[in-house]
């Protein structure tokens, strides 16, 4: 049980990593020249801000499992969701720059569609766009979290069952006449809100807003989990029925931590899609949902901190592993989970705590 | 409905809980079979039966966790809780005990007792949740009860069975009920503190009611005033202590084992 959350120790490293974030980061990519040898890639940029929106993810996740005992493997749906919502904003932003100088996106010219469809509605505004990122996945997240919980479902029940929503949701994105571009999805992204999507300064503002959005998120997590609700997600977690009897209406609880972390998670996925030029139904896939609860796992769930970590090390360990053997990352994974399973059921925080 | 916008239930008058010819089957099995029962307030009862005779099932009525296929089941004057869902039944003041011990166990025995504590239980106000301080004497009023006062920073997972039975019961006691549901209280304790829990029961009786389902006859004989027989899902002998023993219904079904 982790009641610390944190001491001085884990506030210096939060500290540390704010720091690199919004200075280190920043100050070796934009001021250092490229020619010397501090200067820090692009590449590294674009990594390291994908895996904070993973990072998001994850704590998203932790709220979810580690502390209301809810596996979703349905996350990567909520924040591909959210990448779309950007995703139809950012294809509004080409405008008459794509390949075929049409103010319709490339792929429905190609479809030889006339318009927009009515799911495109007022997506060329950065504010609507910016409310789709948060209200489609967090209304998707209630209305079927309420039927879910309502009706009891819960455990592995439950996880079979997210895991076959993102599988239907992936399958109706892969059709091109669900209006969101098929197979290939969203690409080729020109500019946001006005600024060219590939200038070093806008990838740094968007690093350094995913870094202040990811530590604005693990700050709200930590206030939720040591409020008295945290306390009472845990007693969901461990004996429903006794909080059921203590007076608490559990449906409520588990409805109001799964929206949020849905929520999160389409705001991930909307910072994540500038960074990396491309969304897609892929993100869909059910193995995609089911990675991001290995993170936590590595991590140690019911941490907050451990999905972070988590989020970072396998994350890490899978760009390395793709550029070195790629054909082998899968196995690796599977090794990862496997390994953390038997020998670290607390994850690799867990591990670190002990000592 | 919202649980907080109840009517305050009145047992002043004389009953507490009134169950009327409730019926509950499983796939054509009667768990209960046309169970009537009347509980007095500040009475403490004591329920037994053989296994199967629908203790358990009862409970379940009386707490929403099972719907009656027909029958009444009333708290106080007016409260139908065959309407109500488990939580709104807490709030209304009806707390219960189960069989298994079932505590926060990854949560401090503190904590446990302030997740039961009579509160606003909404998510929002529980998020906002500050402890007062008279929620703290509270709090530490009753691990002094329950004789938990040393363990209040122990995790809850690592009591002994009889403390765990102790943090349920205070538990109950934090939710301020007026109607003590306890299956079992004393199962896998031991005679001490089987004793001390005989006396916590009669401390709380009169000013709350209790319901004490239990195998254990030596501990029902020394709290027993009134007691409830049941058989196959219905009462089959009710009165004091003596004369249920000499009952030869009861010596049939269930004594005479």
């Amino acid at each position: 049980m982790i009641r610390r959350l944190y001491g001085p120790r884990g506030w210096a490293i939060l500290g540390a990593g704010a720091f690199a974030a919004f200075v280190l980061f920043p100050v070796l990519n934009l001021a250092v020249p490229p020619d010397s040898a501090f200067h820090l890639s692009a590449f590294w940029v674009t990594l390291a801000g994908k895996i904070m929106c993973y990072a998001i993810v994850a704590l998203a996740l932790d709220l979810v499992w580690g502390y209301a005992g809810i596996l979703s493997l349905g996350h990567g749906l909520f924040f591909a969701l959210g990448g779309y919502a950007m995703g139809m904003y950012l294809m509004r932003q080409i405008g008459r720059e794509g390949q075929y100088q049409s103010e319709l996106p490339d792929f429905m010219v190609f479809l030889d569609w006339k318009e927009l469809p009515w799911q495109w509605w007022g997506s060329e505004h950065f504010l609507w766009a910016m409310a789709l990122v948060v209200l489609v996945p967090g209304l998707l997240a209630f209305v079927f979290g309420y039927f879910a919980f309502r009706s009891r479902v819960k455990g592995v029940y439950f996880s079979i069952i997210t895991q076959a929503l993102t599988f239907a949701a992936m399958l109706l994105f892969f059709r091109n006449n669900t209006g969101f571009g098929g197979n290939n999805g969203f690409t080729d992204f020109k500019r946001i809100l006005g600024f060219s999507i590939t200038s070093p300064e806008t990838r740094m503002s968007l690093f350094v807003l995913t870094a202040l959005i990811l530590v604005s998120t693990l700050l709200l997590a930590r206030w939720i989990v040591t409020s008295k609700l945290g306390r009472v997600l845990e007693a969901i977690r461990d004996a429903e029925p006794r909080a059921m009897f203590c007076g608490y209406d559990t449906v409520h609880y588990k409805l109001a931590i799964f929206t949020l972390s849905a929520v999160l998670c389409g705001i991930a996925g909307a910072l994540y899609v500038p960074q990396v030029g491309i969304i897609n139904p892929g993100e869909m896939s059910p193995a995609n949902s089911i990675e991001i609860a290995i993170w936590v796992a590595v991590g140690g769930r019911g941490t907050l901190a451990g999905a972070i970590l988590g989020a970072g090390l396998v994350n890490g360990a899978k760009s390395f592993f793709t550029v070195a053997f790629p054909e082998y990352w899968l196995f690796a994974l599977g090794a990862i989970f496997i390994l953390v399973t038997l020998f670290m059921p607390r994850g690799v925080l867990g591990l670190l705590q002990r000592k | 409905m919202k649980a907080r916008d109840l009517p305050e239930v009145e047992v002043a008058h004389d009953t507490v809980l009134y169950l009327d010819g409730v019926t509950v089957s499983f796939d054509g099995f009667k768990a209960l079979n046309n169970l009537s029962l009347l509980i007095d307030a500040g009475e403490l009862r004591c329920v037994i039966g053989p296994n199967g005779a629908g203790k358990t099932t009862m409970m379940d009525v009386i707490t929403g966790k099972t719907r009656p296929d027909e029958g009444k089941a009333l708290f106080g004057q007016s409260t139908d809780l065959t309407r109500l869902s488990e939580a709104e039944i807490a709030h209304a003041g009806i707390g219960r005990k189960f069989q298994k011990p079932t505590i926060f166990e990854q949560l401090t025995v503190f904590e446990n007792l302030e997740l039961a504590m009579k509160a606003d239980k909404q998510v929002r106000a529980t998020l906002l949740a500050k402890l007062s301080s008279a929620e703290k004497d509270r709090i530490a009023a009753t691990l002094e009860q329950i004789g938990l006062e040393r363990a209040s920073d122990d995790v809850a997972g690592l009591l002994s069975h009889g403390q765990k039975q102790w943090l349920e019961i205070g538990m109950l006691l934090m939710q301020e009920p007026k109607l003590l549901l306890l299956d079992e209280p004393v199962a896998g304790m031991s005679d001490q503190e089987t004793e001390r829990t005989a006396a916590l029961f009669l401390s709380l009786a009169g000013t709350h009611s209790l319901v004490v389902v239990e195998h254990d006859m030596a501990f029902i004989e020394t709290i027993a005033r009134k007691v409830t027989v049941l058989h196959e899902g219905s009462v089959i002998a009710e009165g004091p202590m003596e004369q249920v023993k000499n009952d030869p219904r009861v010596i049939e079904v269930y004594l005479g084992r």
